[in-house]
């Protein structure tokens, strides 16, 4: 069966370690959807999260095909009770003053942050997971969205123990 | 220690147990070259670096050890991608130096830049480039270690000439930690147990053996345990020589151009033990009917080789020699044997034999790989180039002996043969060395007949000359309607002029009759030799497995 699934690779820092990555996955047609990397609280160890579509088949040849390349240090896939998480910057054209109190409404709800106000258009910052995220975009959509950046998915499984490090 | 960064390296391989090398120099890589003209490692010169990388990956295969190559940057690095790329695709152990503009000129397409890292990222195991002089002897210590490692592969160092240039304070360490590099060699206790349970189980079971055996020396254990448990073994290509072929459970190679009674047996097993096998297209033929009845048991050092291909329903991640050790000991109490089926393997066998003794002028190729293999002894190596050739040695050809039977099986480069033969003539000097060409193949690296008789490396071509790049034409006669497109190669060259060009040995063969004495003559001549023999221009490798048929859909010709 065919889902969405979302795995964490923590990955030395060395040059060219995404290319590596990236290239792992387009060689073998294994698409991404998103991915997002950053600093761990270790020093030399980033931290990438991927989210692709697949059967579980697929999902575990990319597991494995991830844990070859040297400088992939762990990977896990994510449980659907993890903690997932994308940020959008949303610039919306507000024409009128009604437009405006509407979206600041939206955002209320959403508990999404205005970040920049201009003469007719607005930047919200959206932060939840992808489906609340991708709520609000739609929400927003009939305004005129004039440009939107999204983060990708950054994700944490739950409880107390970390991800080791170390395969 | 304060020495120049080219001098390090050297010191480097030493420690590593270096004593050859092949390559051509280049711009980028004079100093390099200039610390070789003191050392006494040995550099052969070559004549083209897809050679070079040939050499060093034959030179892997025979010895089990790491081969060595050098180019410089741009062309030079280019030149090498082939022969990376073949090791890599059959896990071959070599690391390749490639020469690279200074630090300060990268990025700015320099004078022969080419990005070899990234050229080469999908066709390594990994590779470097030195970013510092000081990392110089931990990062060659890693790459040695990543190469001859767990599932072996080629790694590539990138060498930008200041850091060749430059002094430093050198430490070389005893050994390096590689975070996220840990191979598992121990299969699971668990794992192996399962495993062994199935097999006692079965009615009909089979050990299918790939290059995985021969890289881990795992030969003395496979034969243990299947003569323990009565298996049939069939190989891969790749697998070639792990098992003896003239065994009583030897059916020899299966896939496309593999043994008829190896395909029929595997095709009714109800249990396949693979060991260290990848499943690769050439040796499943269509996997949706591939062994239709078998479970699977799949024991390999590269976990993501298992359930790639084909399902497999007990995986046993680790080294081919620890796990048969362990699955002996299980087994010694509990074996037990299938008369019926082993009676059924035994008349596939007989009924099977593939037929040699052709008498015709033009000869059969059949013909001239039986006298070859009738000269030869179990230690003597033979290589092939790719093509009809190639599956001409790999079907009729037997060999007893793991590293005594070199190909390109994943790649299938044409050109690899002659400079891989170099490499193992250099590994085991001691040895006769003969590669199976094809003309076309041949022609591919025929300049290195300069290397042969500059260098003195008596090596042995036999070229089975159909003036043809026969495999393709034989599908297109099967396949495409008999209209031969892009394959006749013309009555040229002359080989025996070709190899009096360059100083080598040349000898013609017509008749039959001639083929036994022409072999022991190139070999007693201690001289790099190329024997031209004239085969039937359209002759073909039967049995065949079309593209996308089922192992048992052979065509017999
Ligand atoms: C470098 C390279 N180019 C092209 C091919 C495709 N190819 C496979 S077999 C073959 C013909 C080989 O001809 P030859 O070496 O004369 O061997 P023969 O089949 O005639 O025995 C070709 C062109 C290849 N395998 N490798
Ligand atoms: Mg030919």
């Amino acid at each position: 069966m065919e889902r969405e699934h979302v795995l964490v690779a923590l990955v030395e820092d060395e040059p060219g370690v995404m290319q590596r990555i990236s290239g792992m996955f387009t060689r073998r047609h294994f698409n991404i959807d998103t991915i997002s990397v950053g600093h761990t609280e270790k020093e030399g160890l980033s931290r990438m999260t991927i989210t692709f579509w697949g059967d579980d088949k697929k999902a575990e040849q990319i597991i494995k095909q991830l844990n070859k390349i040297i400088e992939v240090v762990k990977v896990t896939i994510m449980e659907s009770d993890s903690i997932q998480r994308e940020l959008a910057l949303i610039k919306i054209s507000t024409p009128d003053e009604n437009a405006r109190r509407e979206i600041v409404q939206y955002a209320n709800i959403f508990r999404a942050k205005i970040v920049d106000v201009g003469k007719d258009s607005m930047i919200v910052e959206v932060t939840g997971n992808s489906g609340k995220v991708d709520a609000f975009v739609k929400l927003v959509n009939p305004f005129g969205v004039k440009e939107l950046a999204i983060t990708g998915v950054t994700a944490m499984s739950r409880g107390s123990k970390p991800q080791e490090n170390g395969k | 220690m304060k020495m120049r960064g080219a001098k390090a390296m050297l010191e480097s391989l030493k420690r590593e147990g270096v004593d050859v090398m092949f390559g051509i120099p280049g711009g980028s890589v004079i100093p390099l070259y200039d610390e070789i003209y003191d050392s006494d490692i040995r550099t052969l010169l070559m004549r083209h670096e897809q050679a070079a990388a040939h050499a060093a990956d034959g030179y892997a295969r025979v010895s089990g050890d790491v081969g060595v190559c050098i180019s410089t940057s741009g062309p030079g690095a280019t030149n090498l991608v082939t022969g990376i790329a073949t090791a890599f695709l059959d896990s071959s152990p070599i690391v390749a130096f490639t020469g690279q503009v200074p630090r300060s000129m990268i990025g700015k397409d320099s004078f022969q830049e080419a990005d070899s890292v990234g050229i080469t990222m999908p066709i390594t195991k990994h590779n470097f480039q030195f970013y510092s002089v000081e990392e110089i002897p931990y990062t060659i210590k890693k790459a040695f270690k990543i190469a001859r490692s767990g599932r072996p592969g080629p790694v590539l160092i990138d060498v930008p000439k200041d850091v060749q240039e430059k002094e430093a304070d050198m430490k070389f360490p005893k050994d390096v930690d590689i975070k996220g590099y840990n191979p598992n060699v121990t299969g699971h206790p668990k794992q192996i147990k399962k495993a062994v349970d199935l097999l006692l189980s079965a009615q009909r079971p089979i050990a299918l053996v790939g290059g995985g055996v021969i890289i881990s020396g795992a030969s003395k254990e496979l034969m243990d345990f299947v003569e323990m448990l009565g298996l049939p073994v069939v190989t891969s290509l790749m697998g070639k020589g792990a098992f003896p072929e003239d065994h009583p459970l030897a059916l020899g190679m299966i896939g496309m151009h593999g043994r008829k009674a190896g395909n029929f047996a595997i095709s009714d097993a109800d249990v396949i033990i693979a060991i260290g096998c990848r499943f690769s297209d050439r040796t499943t033929g269509n996997v949706n009917c591939f062994a239709p009845e078998a479970q699977l048991i799949h024991v390999d050092i590269e976990a993501a080789e298992i359930g790639k291909n084909v399902p497999c329903h007990v995986p046993v991640v680790g080294d081919a020699k620890q796990v048969l050790k362990e699955m002996i000991k299980i087994a010694a109490v509990k074996a037990k044997k299938h008369p019926e089926w082993t009676a059924k393997v035994k008349q596939f066998k007989k009924e099977f034999q593939p037929k040699m003794d052709y008498d015709d002028v033009p000869l059969m190729p059949q013909r001239v790989i039986k006298e070859i293999m009738e000269v030869i002894s179990g230690d003597d190596i033979v290589v092939t180039e790719v093509g009809q050739c190639q599956m001409w040695a790999a079907h009729f050809l037997s060999r007893t002996k793991s590293r005594t039977f070199i190909s390109s099986g994943g790649l299938g480069t044409m050109g690899f043969g002659f400079p891989a033969a170099i490499g193992a003539k250099i590994a085991k000097p001691e040895r006769n060395v003969i590669d199976i060409a094809g003309d076309g193949s041949f022609m591919m690296n025929c300049q290195e007949l300069a290397t042969t008789v500059v260098e003195d490396v008596p090596v042995v071509v036999a070229v089975m000359n159909n003036h043809y790049l026969g495999m393709v034409r034989q599908w297109q006669e099967l396949f495409f309607d008999r209209r031969y497109s892009g394959v006749d190669l013309g009555e040229v060259p002359d080989y025996l002029k070709l190899a009096d060009a360059f100083g080598a040995n040349g000898i013609r063969v017509e008749k039959p009759g001639d083929i036994r004495e022409a072999v022991k003559e190139a070999f007693d001549s201690g001289r790099p030799t190329v024997i031209d023999f004239v085969v039937k221009r359209e002759s073909n490798i039967f049995p065949m497995v079309p593209p996308g048929g089922c192992l048992k859909d052979i065509i017999e010709g």
